[in-house]
Formats: C-alpha cells, structure tokens, sequence
C-alpha cells in the first residue's frame, strides 16, 4: 500500500507527459502540410493556411513525406539564421546553420569531428558539475575524455573560472583538452549567466584555444527576476573584435526544450561561429551518415523560430498559451524552491531559467546500511522537472 | 570499395548541381529542351510526383492536432484510429519522447503484422526494434558484428550492385565490405557459386562474419525465387554468416511468377538445425513501399536466433539514442495495419494502393520497352524494387572524353543527361559494378505522364550522345 495512486514521472524534460498542452499554431501547420486538404477546411486561420502553403512549397514534391538535404531545408535554415539576427542583432547565414535530429546528435557530430587522438594526446571536453545525464552517452560515443569542472553551487550554480582553470590544467596531465561546454540557461540548475560571466568564459576559451559548445535550449525559459537570456554568439560579438573573428563558437537549440517543447518531433540545430570552411564541409559531410532530421520536426523549428507576430489571426492565442507556460516553469520554480528548502536536510538554490530543479539532499548515515551498497554520498542531489500543473499541489509536505 | 567513401563527395557535387540546374532552368532566360528537371535520382516517391496514402495522412494530422478528431469532414475509421495512437503515446501527445526502442503497442502491432505475413510464424515484439529509419538499425546491428580491434578485421559480404549507405556504414566501422557480384544476364540473380567465390576470396583479407542481402534488390530489380532464398540461408549456415537482410521493397514485386519471400518464413520453414541456428537481423522501413515516406524517418528491425547476451546490448544501443520520431513511428504502425475491408477508409485505400501498383507496373514495362529499343542500352525486366538499373554499352570515345575530363564514364553520361536532358539519374559507378560495365540507375515511381516525358528525353538525350561519341 502506497500513499499514491500514480507516480508522477518529472524524470525527464518532457512536458506532455505531464499534461502540459501544446502550441496550436504550430500544431495547426503541421496537421495542414501533413493533409494538405485542410487547406480547405474553415476552421483553421487564415494564417496558419498561408504559412502551411510556404512550408510546403519548401519541400520537395511539396510533401513532408520527401528527403531533404542532410543539413535540413534550405528555407528553414534560412528562417533560423533571420531569427538568430533578429535576436542578437548581429548577422547569421544559413550555410552555418545545420539541422539534426536533436541537439543531443549535434552535440555529437561537432565532437566526433573533433576527436583524435590516443592515451594523453586524446581529446578532452570540459563539462561542468552537474550537466545534462545525456551529455555522458554523447561523449563517450564520441570517444573523448570527460574534464569535469565544478559549478559553485552556494552562488546559484555559478561558473566558476578558478575551477575551470584548474581543471583544464589537471587535464593537460592525461587528455588534450579542446572544447568546453557549458550549459545557459543551466541544465540542471537553472542558473541564468550574466554578460560579464559569459565574457569571462569567453576570454578562457580564447586564451586557452579551446572550442567553445554553448547549449542553449532553454534560452526562452528565462523567468528569474532581474534576469534575461543573452547569447554567447551576440556577448562575443560585443567584445574585442579580435576575438569576435577568431574565437570558436557552436551554439545548440531544439524543439525539445523551449515553449514548444516537441521532443517527439525531433528536431535541433547548430550554429557554427568562426570556423573554417573547410571545416563546415565536413559538418556538412558527416551529418550526410547520421540521422536524418524527420521534416515534420524540420518544419516545427521554423514555427518555433518564426512565430506569429501581432496582428496575425493566431497571435493572440500564441501568446496566450507560451505566455502561460512560462508562467507556470515562473510560478513553480519559486513554489518549489520555497517548499523544499522548508523541508529538513533539503537545499535549493534559486532557479532562473530551465525547466529543472536541482537540491540538495542531506543523508542521514542510516541510509548508506539501508542501501547494502559501499560508497554511496550521504549528500547528493536530485533533478527532476518543474513543467507540471498543479499536480504538485496535491502534495503533502 | 574503400574509395567508395568519396562517392559521397561526388553525389553530394551532383545533388548541387542539380540544385543549381533547377535554380537556373527558372532563371536564366537560357533555352533548354525542358522546363525543369525531372529528379529520379533518389528512392522517393513524392519528390517525383506520387501522392501520399490519404488515410496515413488523415491519421498523421489529426495525431498532429487533435481537435480533428471532432471533426466530421474527417471519416469514422480515422478519427478512431488517431484516437488509439494518440492513447499508445505517452500523455497523449506526439510530442512526448517515447521509450527509446519504439512504443510498445506499436511494436506490438509490428509483430502481428509479420505474423500474419508469415503465414501465422510467430514474431516476438522483444526482439523488432524501432528506429528513425532502416539504414540507422543497420548500423546499430553492423556495430554489434564489427570487432574494430579484430585482426585479421571484420568483413561483411554485400552485393554488387549494392546502395551505398550501408557499404559507408561499413568502411565507416572499419570493416572490410567483401563484393559477390550479382548475375547481371540472368536478371541479376543471385549465386551461390559467387557467393562461395566471394567468401574464399577474403581468406587472408578479412573474416567475413556477416552476409548482407536486399530482396527485393536495390538498385537492381530482381526478386529471389524461394529456392535462391533457401540456398542463401544454407551457404550462410554452413559458413556460420550472420544474415542481415534488407527487405524494405517487400511490396514492390510486379514481375509475372514473382512473390517476395521473406528469410524469416523460410528459415522458419526449412526447420532444424537451420531454424533454431542461423542468425537473422530483416529490415524494414516507412521510406518505400506504397507509403513512401522517406521523410517521417522510420523504420524497424527484426531479429532471430540471437544469443540472449548479445541482444541484451543491442538493447542498449537502440536504448541510448534518444526515441524515433513519433509521427514516423505511427506512420509505421499504420504501414502494418492498415484500413480492412468495412472500414469506411478501406476502398479509397485500396484504390490508391491499386493506383500505385499500376503505375509501377506500367513503368517497369515501359523503361524495358523503351531502353531495350535504344542502342548502346540495354536493362533485364525489372521484377520488384523501385528503380531501375539499365546498362550503358559506351563506346571507347565516351569512354575516352570521360577519363579526360577526370569523371567515370557513367558519371560522365548522368552529368551531360542532367544538363542537356533535364533527367536526374545516378552513375552505376556509386552502387558497384563489374569491371569495365557502366549504368545508371533511377526511380521508376513517378506518375505516367512524367515517365513518358522521362523515357522521350532519355531516348532523345542518348541518341544523340550515342552519335557524337561513335
């Protein structure tokens, strides 16, 4: 006998599995380019027909149904790259734009193509502690060696640039580091960078030569007051123009994890900053042999990134509905901090953006007996989502 | 075959140029004998003008968004059975992650599907695994066979003509890809005899663990007999080969007398000690057949007699991954089960399955025909598969002009049959050939108007190649 009759599943950054509904414009245009007849159909706005149409005459045999390039479609690269303008102010081009089915193969792609090495001289990517459980399975299958370096949890899960440091030099000892990723907004600790932080991480990369992988798929789940998602690519661009042409830089977004959040769908892309183009080709070349990016989550992410603007019939409603998602991460984040710091043995730092929770848990020793097994922390920490309704709300502290 | 790697470089240069022809066929005032250009190069069906199966579309949308399953222009059959994909998902929605290997119902429904096409064997949904199409469940299942640490290194038996990607799946893990060449005079049919060839040529190269076979071919369009079938199971028993066997153009067969067979009835059927030995990985996917839905992304495995030990870390691979795409995977469970008789979707089903058949037969017909009548042009009858792969007799001035000019000789022909005949086709030289032989290849599912303009331009294209190279 349980004191529940369902679990509830937070494990993962998946917000329909916890009922959160989804986007209808976006939902609107697929259902129409996937069965073209409902051009006809009166219920559907009049935008959503005349965006349907575009899309479709992007696609080959005008079908969803078609191959594309390896790299996605050329309009909806286009359309990423006028988002990315629009968002930075600084210029963006489609040939630098590359479509996966995910970040998490992106990711991939862009080590694997930077991977050699063996024993001391082999790749190493520094990651920091904690990140995203996938991130892992990605570098091993990329075949580098994982630097962990520590974000500063009594600061809000701050980078720290000593502990970066430290480990790049700790590193050099057994691995060739060449790439840092770093997560902004945090995965799994919510934490929002400031300007001067990124700058910071900026100039380590520059000094230090190190490719920088900046994963920022919860950009538009920026809540924390005082706060506000500014982009690795747009702060470089504000620095030295010697390192705004020579510092390199992948930045990584996807369906998955914004208002939109259609991970089913399965769709991502990179942005590749300062790198030769002799380089790009092989992007190009090696996501020719991996995955295909599915056309339905192809066309998603021209949604996602080109939605309806004012005065468009499904404007309202668009803003209604990631208007109300936001607010719900906004409200839960605060809820959930409050009541789990309120709880004995439990610390949670504040959380700005993401949509995870990350505390702290304090062990009593008794639990290391329990468990039979040697070594386990009797301080750890555990993430689960905070997309959720009011479930939480049935809970009893 | 290790130089096959750079056949991607050059299809890549030819997809660009037929990008570029297209862009400037509609721009540049310049005159052609085409308005635009007929793009058969790749196996999709909808790039080269068939329409989709209404009722998969009609579910998708609904899945997609849905408050059409209220909706009454939408008929009975549909809006239920988008009402029962959307439950198998989790919340209720495509756009939740599903487990990684596949969703479960679906898988389910998979095992029914190859059940009854099997004639009642029995399909066990823990060994078919779901994947964002067949060429990534190859490779998962190349990875489990290739020991990259192997010497002598691992080798994998494919034929010749082959499709390149699983051959750079191949290379890529490091193995070895050892060709058995297939009987081009007897319609491309597979022989032992060249299969036994094959394998003793790698003694002292390679350790040959696997046996790679498509049935229906690709791009060759021949269909294994049962009896080619059987003997394929018993060489690969007696050499102890792992059997992967693509079978994505199982519903593609027009040739008269021709029946797919597929090798897990077969092995089934010829009993011990086969049935209970030989080891079985058969592909499938959404990309072709009637579907043709290349974009959806997803396809699916089946595997029999693997050890316990060495499917539990398949599942680890296909598990690591994150999930299919949902859509795709509906599309799928939609493939395998689809409209039956009564269901008010059933007729127009059957109609449009019924229209795509007569248009494929009719092609396949046709291109004989029409390539047969031409000199210096010759193709076997194309039984099964969507393409065709027709032989180039290219006299030594072509053959010259080409090497001059750096290209293969049938690379030569596709470029000049794409800039001045406006047709998209692919040099024989990226699926393999023998020696000295030159093809092309092209999808024939196109719809019959833009067959026939295809076979006037070709016709028209290499009379005159014919003639300015003799």
């Amino acid at each position: 006998q349980k004191p529940f009759k369902k679990v509830i599943d937070v494990s993962s950054g998946d917000p329909h599995r916890v009922d959160l509904q989804h986007v209808s414009f976006l939902r609107q245009v697929l259902a129409v380019c996937i069965y073209p007849q409902l051009l006809e159909d009166k219920c559907f706005p009049l935008d959503v027909k005349i965006r349907a149409q575009k899309l479709l005459e992007a696609c080959d045999g005008a079908s969803v149904g078609s191959y594309t390039a390896s790299s996605g479609l050329r309009h909806v690269r286009q359309s990423i790259a006028e988002f990315i303008t629009k968002r930075d102010g600084v210029p963006s081009y489609a040939q630098n734009i590359f479509i996966s089915a995910g970040s998490q193969r992106a990711i991939m792609i862009a080590v694997k193509l930077l991977a050699s090495g063996e024993g001391n001289t082999r790749t190493g990517v520094l990651i920091p502690g904690p990140c995203p459980h996938m991130l892992y399975n990605v570098l091993e299958e990329a075949g580098v060696v994982l630097v962990p370096y520590q974000l500063t949890e009594e600061r809000g899960w701050a980078v720290d640039l000593d502990n970066m440091h430290q480990a790049l030099k700790a590193a050099r000892g057994y691995c060739e580091p060449r790439a840092i990723y770093i997560s902004n907004p945090g995965n799994p600790t919510g934490h929002v960078q400031d300007r001067k932080s990124i700058e910071e991480v900026i100039q380590f990369a520059a000094a230090e030569r190190v490719l920088l992988l900046a994963d920022e798929v919860y950009q538009d789940s920026v809540y924390g007051k005082d706060r506000e998602f500014i982009s690795y690519k747009k702060v470089l661009f504000e620095m030295d123009i010697e390192l705004a042409e020579t510092v390199q830089l992948i930045s990584f977004h996807s369906l998955s994890s914004t208002c939109i959040r259609e991970c089913g769908l399965r769709a991502g892309y990179m942005e590749v900053v300062n790198m030769d183009p002799e380089v790009i080709y092989y992007f190009d070349n090696t996501l020719c042999c991996d995955i295909s990016t599915p056309v339905t989550g192809q066309l998603g992410l021209d949604l996602m990134v080109n939605p309806p603007q004012s005065g468009d019939p499904s404007y309202h409603t668009y803003m209604q509905e990631t208007f109300f998602i936001l607010a719900t991460l906004s409200h839960n984040a605060q809820w959930v901090q409050e009541l789990l710091n309120k709880l004995p043995g439990v610390r949670c730092q504040p959380v700005f953006g993401g949509i995870y929770v990350f505390p702290r848990l304090h062990l009593p020793c008794g639990i290391k007996e329990q468990a039979k097994v040697g070594n386990v922390p009797t301080i750890f920490h555990l993430s689960f989502s905070i997309s959720l309704l009011s479930m939480l709300m049935e809970y009893q502290v | 075959m290790a130089a096959r790697g750079l056949d991607l470089i050059l299809h890549r240069a030819q997809v660009k140029l037929c990008d570029k022809l297209q862009a400037k066929t509609q721009s540049d005032g310049v005159r052609r004998p085409y308005k635009e250009v007929i793009d058969v190069f790749q196996g999709d069906l909808h790039r080269a003008g068939m329409k989709p199966l209404t009722f998969v579309r009609q579910v998708l949308a609904a899945c997609v968004y849905p408050p059409l399953i209220n909706s009454s222009n939408l008929p009975l059959d549909v809006r239920q059975r988008a009402q029962e994909e959307l439950g198998r998902c989790v919340g209720g929605s495509v756009g939740s992650y599903s487990a990684a290997p596949g969703i479960p119902e679906i898988i389910h429904s998979i095992s029914e599907f190859i059940k009854r096409r099997d004639g009642g064997i029995p399909s066990h949904p823990e060994n078919i695994y779901i994947s964002p199409g067949s060429q990534w469940s190859i490779s998962n299942i190349l990875n489990v066979l290739v020991n990259r640490e192997a010497s002598p290194r691992t080798g994998v038996l494919i034929p010749v003509p082959c499709h390149n990607k699983t051959v750079l799946s191949i290379t890529q893990l490091g193995a070895v890809a050892v060709p058995y060449y297939l009987s081009e005079e007897q319609g491309w049919a597979l022989q032992v005899e060249e299969l036994q060839r094959a394998h003793e040529s790698a003694k002292g190269v390679c350790n040959p663990v696997a046996l790679y076979v498509i049935n229906p071919g690709n791009p060759a369009g021949y269909v294994q007999s049962q009896k080619s079938v059987l003997e394929v199971i018993r060489f690969a028993w007696e050499k102890r080969l792992f059997l992967l066997v693509d079978e994505l153009y199982q519903d593609c067969v027009y040739g008269e007398n021709c029946e797919f067979v597929s090798y897990k009835r077969a092995l089934s059927e010829m009993g011990p000690p086969f049935s209970g030995t030989v080891e079985l990985a058969s592909f499938h996917s959404v990309s072709k057949g009637f579907s043709g839905e290349c974009g959806l992304r997803a396809g699916y495995v089946e595997l029999v007699n693997l050890d316990p030990a060495v499917m539990k870390h398949i599942h680890t691979l296909f598990s690591k991954d994150a999930c299919s795409p949902v859509l795709g995977q509906i599309a799928l469970n939609l493939m395998t089960d689809p409209p039956k008789p009564g269901d008010p979707s059933y007729l127009l089903y059957k109609q449009e399955i019924e229209q795509i058949r007569t248009v494929l037969v009719h092609s396949v017909k046709k291109v004989h025909e029409v390539v047969n009548s031409l000199p210096g042009f010759s193709c076997p009858p194309i039984e099964g598969g969507l393409f065709a792969f027709p032989r180039l007799h290219l006299t030594p001035k072509a053959i010259q002009k080409a090497k001059e000019l750096g290209l293969q000789p049938d690379t030569f022909y596709c470029t000049r049959l794409l800039e001045e005949g406006g047709v998209f086709t692919g040099p024989g030289w990226e699926y393999g050939q023998k020696e000295g032989t030159y093809h092309i290849r092209f999808c024939i599912a196109v719809p019959q108007d833009v067959m026939e303009e295809l076979l006037r331009r070709l016709s028209s294209f290499h009379m005159t190649f014919m003639k300015d190279f003799s």
